[in-house]
């Protein structure tokens, strides 16, 4: 690529920013900035691009997404919640010389005028114990709770996904056990158990 | 990438079926008009609209047909469900942005005109309990005497017709879709194809395997393949919408082989070279039925593809938008090639079937041409932002 100047790149990036954030269809799953109620100022600017849940029949599952601040005070998120499940922040981290996800210390912090992406392999926001199935194209709605106790819902739409089966260490901080089974055992289409 | 670039690319977006080696128009840096060229990978088709894409869409390059058999217990609730995941795969790859959780997120980046296009079987109606939305003329076509048709080639409740000028484009929005479909359906079938590349031929009417000009009898582009293909009114779930009636058709390159050349003019009433009636010298020219030879015959013979498959009134006409397939030889060397032929209408009984059954009845060509699969789709009208395909029938 060659050389642009800052100013060129950033609003290049900045555009390019918008139109990823622009909803792209009626599945919901990019909701518009609008739809995302933060409920103080700190968190007024955090919002989140692109979310989504693997499908899951029961066990556990994670949602992904990615969070943008816009402001230019960092933002903590220190908790998620959803009727569907009791929820951790998870990280990826290595133990034993293998990769595996555990409970996050201190929560995410997404730095002011930047992203942060939760993705399988990384950070991600993790449904410990399904009450029911997570059924594919279904909309789930989470809140994500911030350092400063303001809160910020979002709905995230299910995703057949076979894959983010990773790991799980548990005992890492004050983490509850898990529900049952391990995440790639379900909501797996090729698993042949249909979700609808 | 620079804001130059950028704003070109929205106005590829914007403007929509640009082909390879089109240029357009951008604001230098001295407010001086530039060219830019568009490449084949970066031209983008727009999704949204009142109709869908994929249909009167100048045909791209590469396609897959893929036909789904919905799983038991799958519902108006559940189709939904399906319908809102595979709009959004749709709406983000056409644009050339990776799908949702895209697991290939790098080839998802090369639009090159993809267009995803949704087709509804009659089996769709039955299992959403809304037989009473679906179209007249939507069923199963009646046998005709030349069909040898496979079950493997056949039917089908979904049908996604993948389009792309990139053939990596077509096999990772098709592995996408696919994926998304998984929970709702089985694969019951899909049908590769392609035409030249892109910008091989710009303007020309395709070929097949036979060498033939296949469609130049098409509607013009505008309001005559307007009127053959959109339903111009109607409830809001037919309004902008149409039929797709796609055959397999078996072309045997042996026989075809064993004709000289005049003998294959006279099965289609066209030449080879320039696609002109027997009767003319362009390829648009109008044939002339009366005309004869010095023997007193006509010129066009009466069973010639051409002689009865012609019809001038557009209500009548159909939209070909086909696909040459070409499978592995066998051992000897005996090709498996034919035509995935894709017929657009407003009405299947009003347009498809009385054309269906002259060819049926007589055409010399069916002595090289053999049906081996048939499916018919209702098309639904198209979504716009926000909307999902479907959703004026099942929502």
């Amino acid at each position: 690529m060659r050389h642009v100047p800052a100013r060129t790149a950033r609003y290049a990036a900045l555009l390019a920013a918008a139109l990823l954030a622009a909803p792209l269809s009626g599945c919901g799953s990019a909701d518009p900035p609008s739809a995302a109620a933060p409920s103080t100022a700190a968190a007024q600017s955090l919002r989140i691009q692109d979310p989504w849940v693997k499908a899951a029949d029961k066990g556990m599952t994670a949602a992904f997404g990615t969070l943008v601040n816009d402001s230019d005070a960092d933002v903590t998120v220190v908790g998620a919640t959803t009727d569907l499940a009791p929820m951790e922040l998870h990280e990826m981290a290595m133990k034993d010389g293998k990769m595996v996800m555990r409970a996050k210390q201190g929560g995410l912090v997404v730095k002011a005028r930047s992203t942060h992406k939760l993705e399988p392999g990384g950070d991600h926001l993790m449904l410990m114990g399904l009450k029911r199935p997570v059924a594919a194209g279904e909309q789930v709605s989470f809140t994500l709770t911030f350092a400063g106790g303001g809160t910020m819902a979002f709905t995230a739409v299910a995703k057949p996904y076979t894959g983010a089966g990773e790991d799980y260490a548990p005992g890492h901080g004050a983490s509850p056990s898990p529900g049952g089974a391990a995440p790639s055992a379900s909501g797996s289409a090729a698993a042949g158990s249909p979700a609808p | 990438m620079s804001r130059r670039r950028l704003l070109t690319g929205g106005a590829v977006a914007a403007g929509g079926a640009l082909a390879g080696g089109a240029a357009v128009a951008a604001a230098g840096r001295d407010g001086a008009p530039a060219l830019t060229p568009v490449s084949t990978g970066s031209a983008v088709e727009p999704f949204h609209g009142a109709r869908q894409a994929g249909v009167t869409t100048e045909p791209q390059a590469h396609a897959a047909f893929v036909a789904l058999t919905l799983r038991p217990g799958v519902g108006r609730t559940e189709l939904g469900r399906m319908l809102r995941l595979l709009t959004d795969d749709a709406a983000r790859l056409t644009q050339g942005q990776p799908a949702l959780a895209d697991t290939e997120p790098e080839l998802g980046q090369i639009p090159a005109r993809l267009t995803v296009t949704f087709g509804f079987g009659p089996g769709l109606y039955r299992a959403a309990g809304v037989e009473d939305r679906r179209p007249g003329s939507l069923a199963d076509l009646p046998p005709f005497k030349i069909d040898r048709l496979q079950p493997r080639w056949s039917g089908g409740d979904v049908l996604l017709q993948v389009c792309a000028d990139d053939p990596v484009t077509v096999t990772h929005a098709q592995r996408v879709l696919i994926k998304d479909s998984r929970p709702f359906g089985t694969v019951r079938w899909v049908q590769q194809g392609f035409r030249r590349a892109a910008g091989a031929e710009p303007g020309r009417t395709q070929r097949n395997l036979f060498g033939q000009l296949d469609g130049t009898a098409n509607p013009a582009a505008g309001a005559a393949a307007d009127t053959v293909v959109w339903l111009p009114e109607g409830p809001p779930w037919l309004r902008d919408s149409t039929t797709l009636v796609v055959r397999r058709i078996s072309m045997n390159l042996e026989t075809w082989d064993l004709l000289g050349r005049p003998d294959r003019e006279a099965a289609v009433g066209r030449r080879l070279d320039s696609g002109a009636p027997l009767t003319g010298t362009a390829e648009h020219d109008p044939p002339d039925f009366t005309a004869t030879n010095d023997d007193g015959l006509t010129v066009m013979p009466d069973f010639s593809h051409v002689t009865r498959a012609h019809v001038t009134e557009d209500r009548l006409k159909i939209l070909r938008r086909p696909y040459n397939y070409d499978g592995a030889p066998t051992a000897e060397g005996h090709a498996d090639s034919g035509l995935i032929f894709a017929s657009y209408q407003a009405d299947i009984a009003r347009q498809f079937l009385p054309l269906q059954r002259r060819l049926a009845e007589r055409d010399l060509l069916n002595e090289w041409t053999t049906p081996i699969g048939s499916a018919v789709f209702a098309v639904p009208p198209g979504c716009d932002p926000g909307g999902w395909v479907g959703q004026d029938l099942l929502g």
